[in-house]
């Protein structure tokens, strides 16, 4: 029928002038949709084809994590718990001095307290944390949200490469640096 | 007619009346889906959702039967009946085939007839003993458009009697010939209109307006009280289609109708039921005022041109 928004149309008011092709064009339109393939996504049967940058779960690679807190600081709903302890490593050369090293005991998100912002996985700095499109966690007892590093970390498998950069984008922040000719010493006639 | 070919017919009847229902509805579910884009029902019984139907069935027996305390509780209870046997009697006496029939009177035109203006009844006593504002506002909707449909509806089948000559619809049959579809069209017309508007189907859907009306008359019914009021709508539809088949498009008339007589009158009157099933996807409600326009100015006018013109087609013929 036509619309306010489609005055071109023949008879832009709903006359009974303009009723009866009206009514034909909506059995045109339903019929032609029936000979259409259906839109509908048989979702447990088939897996749904998400976008690259979907938000599912957030993914822990344990070996980048330095237990640095910053995820657990900047989460907005503080749903992220970190434990480590110090761990003091020998010196390996003779009269060397013995390093000491951050171990991580506990990393868990509770997700059912996440919102999926991502900022824990914008501010950590060593690149342990990952969006992974991983969606079918759910349960039953809303305690059993809370996630340990274990889980985190087996849905490390799950994350895509990164997309690649847009056409025509800046360059990475680590290529700009790298490319960027060292600073001159003040003062150094050229 | 003995008592056992008495009780075989009737279990007859009553197969066909708890069968095509169920396959006109689960023809809406599949065919609305995709007219919508969409699959539909895809799991109940394995394939393709076949036995969706059935479950609704159990759902709606495992359901709590209420009536609301406020209610006429024996016009209530019995409400659903009233609606669903009608259309019980006149599937009775539709026949498929000649000779194929659940009991074959002499004016079965009159039966059907008669049998399917009681089971608007029974809305009309469902929405009356709920207590309920919103389903008496859907009876007295129902009962507008039931006076105001039901005279074209009568007028359109007499001229079909009138044409063939005889009140009986196997009569009908016999005496149909390709020409009516030319000659009766405007008359299957306001049958087609007038039936849609009869069983409350969209765009004539005002008195179960889910929108306004939450579920109009049925707005209290549950469980299997519920269930027969939709089974109800259902039987009318096959019933409105195996007539329109029997009048207009000539029943059983086709190749090899000897024996396969009854396919091609089942088959008529599924392609009828998927034509209102395709006009409550595309079509929008009408408002209660066009409703009435549309019987009163143009249905009713229709209907005494299409009986002038069998008149006149009758004597010139005769």
């Amino acid at each position: 029928m036509s619309t306010p928004q489609n005055p071109s149309q023949s008879g832009s008011k709903p006359t009974s002038k303009s009723l009866l092709p009206g009514i034909l064009k909506g059995l045109a339109t339903t019929a032609k949709t029936a000979t259409r393939k259906t839109h509908t996504h048989e979702y447990p049967d088939v897996a749904p084809d998400l976008p690259p940058r979907s938000r599912g779960v957030i993914a822990l690679m344990e070996e980048n994590c330095t237990s640095c807190m910053l995820c657990a600081r900047e989460c907005p709903d503080w749903c992220i718990y970190i434990d480590s302890h110090k761990e003091t490593i020998p010196a390996t050369t003779e009269g060397g001095r013995d390093r000491q090293r951050n171990v991580l005991d506990n990393f868990s998100i509770d997700f059912s307290l996440c919102m999926y912002c991502g900022i824990c996985i914008e501010v950590c700095p060593f690149d342990a944390l990952f969006w992974s499109p991983q969606f079918e966690y759910a349960e039953t007892d809303i305690r059993d949200l809370l996630h340990d590093k274990e889980r985190l970390g087996g849905w490390m498998e799950s994350v895509p490469p990164p997309p690649a950069l847009d056409e025509r984008s800046a360059e990475p922040a680590e290529i700009a640096a790298a490319n960027k000719p060292a600073r001159m010493p003040r003062g150094r006639p050229k | 007619m003995s008592v056992l070919e008495v009780v075989l017919r009737s279990v007859a009847v009553l197969a066909a009346f708890l069968v095509f229902p169920l396959l006109v509805g689960q023809a809406e579910h599949k065919l609305m889906a995709h007219m919508q884009g969409r699959l539909g029902p895809m799991y109940a019984g394995g394939f393709h959702g076949w036995a969706q139907l059935v479950a609704d069935g159990v759902k709606f027996a495992q359901k709590e039967d209420i009536t609301p305390r406020a209610a006429d509780r024996w016009i209530f209870r019995i409400a659903p009946f009233v609606a669903l046997v009608p259309y019980l009697v006149a599937m009775g006496a539709l026949p498929l085939q000649a000779g194929v029939v659940g009991i074959d009177v002499p004016a079965s035109a009159v039966l059907v007839l008669a049998a399917t203006s009681v089971g608007a009844l029974g809305t009309l006593m469902a929405g009356w003993a709920s207590a309920n504002k919103y389903a008496l506002l859907g009876a007295l909707r129902s009962a507008a458009q039931l006076v105001s449909y039901e005279l074209p509806l009568v007028l359109a089948v007499a001229s079909a009697c009138l044409a063939a000559g005889t009140l009986s619809l196997s009569g009908v049959v016999e005496a149909w010939s390709p020409w009516w579809l030319l000659w009766q069209a405007p008359g299957a017309l306001v049958f087609l209109v007038a039936a849609l508007a009869e069983l409350q189907r969209p765009p004539f859907d005002m008195p179960i307006a889910d929108a306004e009306l939450v579920m109009g008359p049925w707005t209290e019914y549950t469980g299997l009280r519920f269930a027969f009021f939709l089974l109800a709508e259902y039987a009318g539809i096959v019933v409105f289609s195996l007539l329109f088949a029997v009048l207009y498009l000539g029943g059983w008339r086709g190749p090899f109708d000897d024996s396969l007589g009854w396919l091609w009158t089942l088959l008529k009157g599924f392609l009828v039921a998927v034509l209102v099933i395709w006009f409550r996807v595309a079509w929008p409600r009408m408002r209660e005022d066009q409703l009435q326009r549309l019987a009163w100015l143009r249905l009713l006018p229709l209907a005494l041109i299409q009986l002038a013109l069998t008149g006149i087609g009758v004597v010139m013929t005769s």
